[in-house]
């Protein structure tokens, strides 16, 4: 950031799309199926012959509700379709069938690690257009994503920085897999943003020209894309010039914004209510059943495991970060001693072997929660000592098998009294050099006598007792 | 009269064979379709196929249904799977519809015979059928005069019994306005009574699909078949009366029927002369005439018009040329392409609504135009409402004058559209409303009068139809045309 940027603050709102996982498209009986040959996923309703009509999915419907609950919104007992009027080939009938004038979910939030709540204006339904194919200098339309459900949520203009938004997109992302509304995948292009930003100098309470920066399909590319208009814009005021009201497009390859159309091209979409569909009504029974089936949220969730289960705040979050490897832990902490414990197990050996966020969140691994929850017991009981559980642990990862299977009776038997007090001895005798440099005050050098009661009691012995004992031996 | 149930009754009694009623039909389309221009799309093949099974099943001893083996025609805007459906506009040339309209699906599955496409205006925007590609449809009482429109050219097949009845659509009038100019009945059912699906939108809040028929009686059977409620149609709710054809004869005495000054005013006299009439003839039937004012009435007519044009701005933006239809031969990109192939694919008329309902939705002028005419929309429905307190059903004519001669509505758009007043307050309002044959001016051309039910009360206004049609039988006529049964 230049040094004239520090005197400015960036403001930012987000217009974000999101499809919706039901099965059939929002209109007709249509496969929402991604891929597909080109207008195989088609029908009369979808493409737009004349005469046909749309017929809601309610289950879409039933989904963006989610959305707007998860997002604090308050969900209209009345919301209507319009049209949303321009011309292009990949929309069928000349019009988009969206929400402006009363949209499904008014208002909410999304609120950041550091307190900060961004407010949502509403969420909307609408149908996703078709896709323009360019192919040896002709043009192709392929229907098969038309129609396709999508919520758009819009922010209000409250974002502040680059880490913000980035971290406004993450929770996005993350609370609408956690509610099973979507996919959220931005390369598949089944979450998209468009970002309004403008700049303002610090202190100012007046929001200044906006740009919009259209479709922005990774959140690398949302964040370089930002920096690059933050100072664009900042310069050119600097400079003496005018930021202009226009949309921009964003090339990756030279890390630009570009111009797609000035305020005067703007679209005059002519937005009217769709005399083919009727009101949509939704009770407040129907609301209150949706809430009783979503699922906790990771925010609450998050604060749920630092508060009651005393977890760190860091490792909370790295638990809750998908609903796979959450509900996992929950499952493996039922009637365990220390949740501290199972968290351990997870973030340090199960995640060493689930590498990339693609995996962690499927989070397919080898042993089941429950197997899990039988190697803490195991420890909380007693009968086994942590560096025990920790190996077993790793040959359970290997073969997917249960920790009885690598510990017998002896195992798990305890160490007695008289057979620890034995094997100190042995220690003690066996390491006459670590025992002389204790002696002289070197004091981490009991840790290698402790070591050697530890091997051959093949991990069962207690090793602060055990040391106990040494220092009592060694006088 | 070719009625349907004067062909049921020859079928089943075997007095002809249905493929011999369907070819006497076909010659009847050949010899006449030159000057009256009914028919833009004879079907003569797939009218053979179905006579024949039903010739079968006749042969077979299996009971047939009132509407099997009847000839009909679908006015060109309903959607016929396989067969060429235009709404007469050269940009749907060629198109021929992968599904079938739902009252086609019903009506095929019914073994009805269809017999061909009619001629309307381009998309339903006229009331002359003159704005169609194909040129206007003739009125079958005197062929220098226009069969009317939208649904012209099933007013003309019917009238001029080259088809035993029709399907039209009124939006703002279009079947009753044709069906009172070819002195025949038109009935434009409640919003939502029959399924729209598959009826190629021109305005989808105005716009009903239902019968053209010679008598009544007809009307209401037809009435009964297509009036379900479908699936495929948010806003269908279909017909939950009873059969409008069992209460056709009930006794009208006592039974109120209003006449609203507003609709009397600048008709002319031989029009209104034979709606007060008609009233008379009601008077002595037991019915009590009462008069009332309906003031509402007069935004009806800008209402209709920013409403109509501003649905039709957003319905017809669909025909680029990409997927169907006419498509221009020279062109330098997409945005070329489309703007060509609409520049010479849609007529005047059809471009003067689209920029009208353009300008009434942009940014700036929804308020005043398109916003206001919704408030007003509501005001015109809460009148309706209130009328209905103090009558039954309401007596008007359908149109202010007869059937004008060719050529004259497309030289004065402004006095055409002022034509539809007494049509329009039905479509706004969703209410059903049928025109009925009651009389004829000086020089022989039919005159219609309207009468008007609370929303879903196609039984009684078909019963009070019903009624006049009995006592005034004489209005009800033949022409020189088509088919002598």
């Amino acid at each position: 950031m230049g040094c004239k940027a520090v005197n400015y603050e960036l403001v930012a709102g987000f217009e974000t799309h999101i499809e919706l996982a039901t099965k059939t498209k929002i209109f007709c009986g249509c496969t929402t199926q991604f891929g597909g040959e080109p207008n195989t996923h088609c029908c009369p309703v979808c493409i737009g012959l004349p005469g046909t009509l749309p017929k809601l999915n309610r289950q879409a419907v039933r989904y963006a509700i989610m959305a707007g609950l998860a997002t604090h919104g308050e969900i209209a007992e009345i919301s209507k379709m319009d049209r949303k009027n321009y011309c292009y080939p990949d929309l069928s009938k000349a019009y988009q069938i969206s929400q402006l004038y009363a949209p499904l979910s008014i208002g909410g939030y999304v609120e950041l690690s550091n307190g900060r709540k961004i407010r949502l204006h509403h969420i909307h339904i609408e149908e996703d257009a078709g896709k323009l194919i360019h192919q040896h200098g002709d043009t192709y339309v392929d229907y098969n994503r038309g129609g396709v459900p999508l919520i758009e949520i819009v922010s209000e203009p409250d974002i502040r920085s680059i880490d913000e938004a980035r971290e406004y997109v993450e929770k996005l992302q993350q609370v609408m897999r956690y509610i099973g509304i979507s996919d959220c995948k931005m390369q598949e292009g089944s979450m998209r943003c468009d970002v309004n930003i403008s700049v303002r100098p610090v202190g100012s309470e007046k929001l200044g020209t906006r740009t919009e920066i259209k479709n922005m399909n990774s959140i690398n590319n949302i964040a370089k894309a930002m920096e690059y208009e933050f100072e664009r814009q900042v310069d050119l005021i600097e400079s003496g010039g005018q930021v202009v009201q226009e949309t921009l497009r964003y090339d990756d390859a030279t890390n630009t914004t570009s111009s797609m159309r000035s305020k005067e091209d703007a679209h005059d979409y002519r937005y009217f209510r769709d005399p083919d569909l009727v009101t949509i009504n939704v009770s407040k029974e129907e609301v209150e059943e949706i809430k009783s089936t979503l699922p906790e949220l990771p925010t609450e969730k998050c604060n749920r495991y630092v508060e009651e289960l005393s977890l760190p705040e860091k490792d909370a979050q790295l638990l809750t970060k998908y609903r796979n490897i959450s509900e996992y832990f929950d499952k493996a902490c039922v009637g365990v001693k220390s949740p501290k414990t199972v968290a351990n197990f997870i973030i340090g050996q199960i995640f060493s072997r689930v590498e990339t966020e693609a995996d962690k969140e499927v989070f397919a691994v080898a042993v089941s929660p429950e197997q899990l929850n039988e190697l803490v017991k195991l420890l909380d009981s007693g009968k086994i000592r942590n560096n025990l559980a920790k190996s077993t642990l790793e040959k359970m990862l290997d073969s997917g098998k249960g920790a009885l299977e690598f510990l017998d009776e002896s195992d798990m038997g305890g160490l007695d009294e008289n057979t620890l007090n034995e094997l100190c001895r042995q220690a003690v005798e066996s390491n006459p050099k670590a025992v002389e440099d204790y002696k002289n005050g070197k004091e981490k050098a009991i840790k290698a006598i402790v070591g050697n009661v530890m091997k051959n009691s093949r991990g069962k012995a207690d090793a602060a007792l055990a040391e106990s004992k040494i220092k009592e031996l060694i006088g | 009269m070719g009625t349907i149930s004067k062909i049921h009754e020859m079928l089943t009694t075997k007095q002809c064979s249905c493929e011999e009623l369907a070819k006497s039909y076909l010659d009847q389309i050949e010899k006449s379709n030159g000057e009256l221009n009914a028919y833009v799309n004879v079907t003569a093949d797939e009218a053979l196929a179905t006579a024949q099974t039903v010739d079968k099943k006749i042969a077979s001893g299996e009971t047939i249904g009132m509407l099997e083996g009847v000839p009909m025609t679908l006015k060109d805007n309903i959607s016929t799977k396989g067969i060429e459906t235009t709404c007469c506009s050269k940009i749907l040339t060629g198109y021929k519809p992968i599904y079938n309209a739902t009252v086609w699906d019903i009506l095929s599955k019914e073994n009805s015979v269809l017999l061909g496409k009619t001629n309307m205006d381009e998309f339903a925007m006229g009331s002359s059928c003159e704005t169609s590609y194909f040129k206007g449809a003739m009125n079958p009482f005197n062929t220098n005069h226009v069969s009317g429109g939208s649904s012209g050219g099933v007013a003309s097949a019917v009238g001029a019994n080259i088809a035993a009845f029709g399907l039209g659509s009124d939006t703002g009038g279009s079947i009753r306005q044709p069906a009172s100019f070819c002195g025949i009945v038109g009935l434009k059912p409640t919003y939502g009574a029959v399924s729209r699906y598959g009826l190629i939108a021109y305005a989808s809040s105005l716009d009903q699909i239902g019968p053209i028929t010679k008598s009544v009686e007809d009307a209401a059977i037809v009435f009964d078949a297509i009036s379900k409620y479908d699936d495929k149609d948010s806003t269908s709710k279909g017909y939950s009366g009873t059969s409008t054809y069992e209460t056709l004869n009930n006794d009208i005495k006592g039974m109120k029927i209003g006449i609203a000054k507003e609709y009397l005013d600048g008709i002319r006299d031989d029009v209104k002369e034979a709606v007060l009439a008609a009233a008379e003839v009601y008077r002595s039937l037991g019915a009590e005439i009462v008069y009332f004012d309906l003031p509402a009435l007069k935004y009806a007519l800008p209402v209709y018009y920013i409403i109509a044009c501003a649905e039709a701005s957003s319905n017809l933006g669909r025909y680029d040329g990409i997927r169907y239809g006419y498509k221009t031969e020279h062109y330098n990109g997409t945005h070329d392409m489309i703007c060509r192939t609409r520049s010479e694919g849609f007529g005047d008329e059809v471009k003067r609504r689209i920029l009208l309902g353009t300008y009434v939705l942009s940014a700036g002028y929804y308020d005043a135009y398109y916003k206001k005419a919704q408030n007003l929309r509501g005001t015109i429905v809460k009148a309706f409402d209130e009328a209905f307190e103090k009558c039954d059903v309401i007596l008007a004519p359908t149109v202010p004058m007869t059937a004008f001669e060719k050529g004259r509505a497309v030289s004065d758009p402004i006095e055409t559209y002022l034509t539809d007043i007494c049509t329009v307050p039905v479509n706004i309002a969703g209410l059903p409303g049928v025109s009925v044959p009651c009389g004829f001016n000086a020089k022989g051309m039919p005159i219609g009068m309207q009468i008007i039910g609370k929303s879903f009360s196609e039984a009684q206004i078909l019963n009070v139809a019903y009624k006049y049609q009995q006592a005034a039988g004489e209005n009800f006529k033949d022409t020189k045309w088509g088919v002598k049964l």
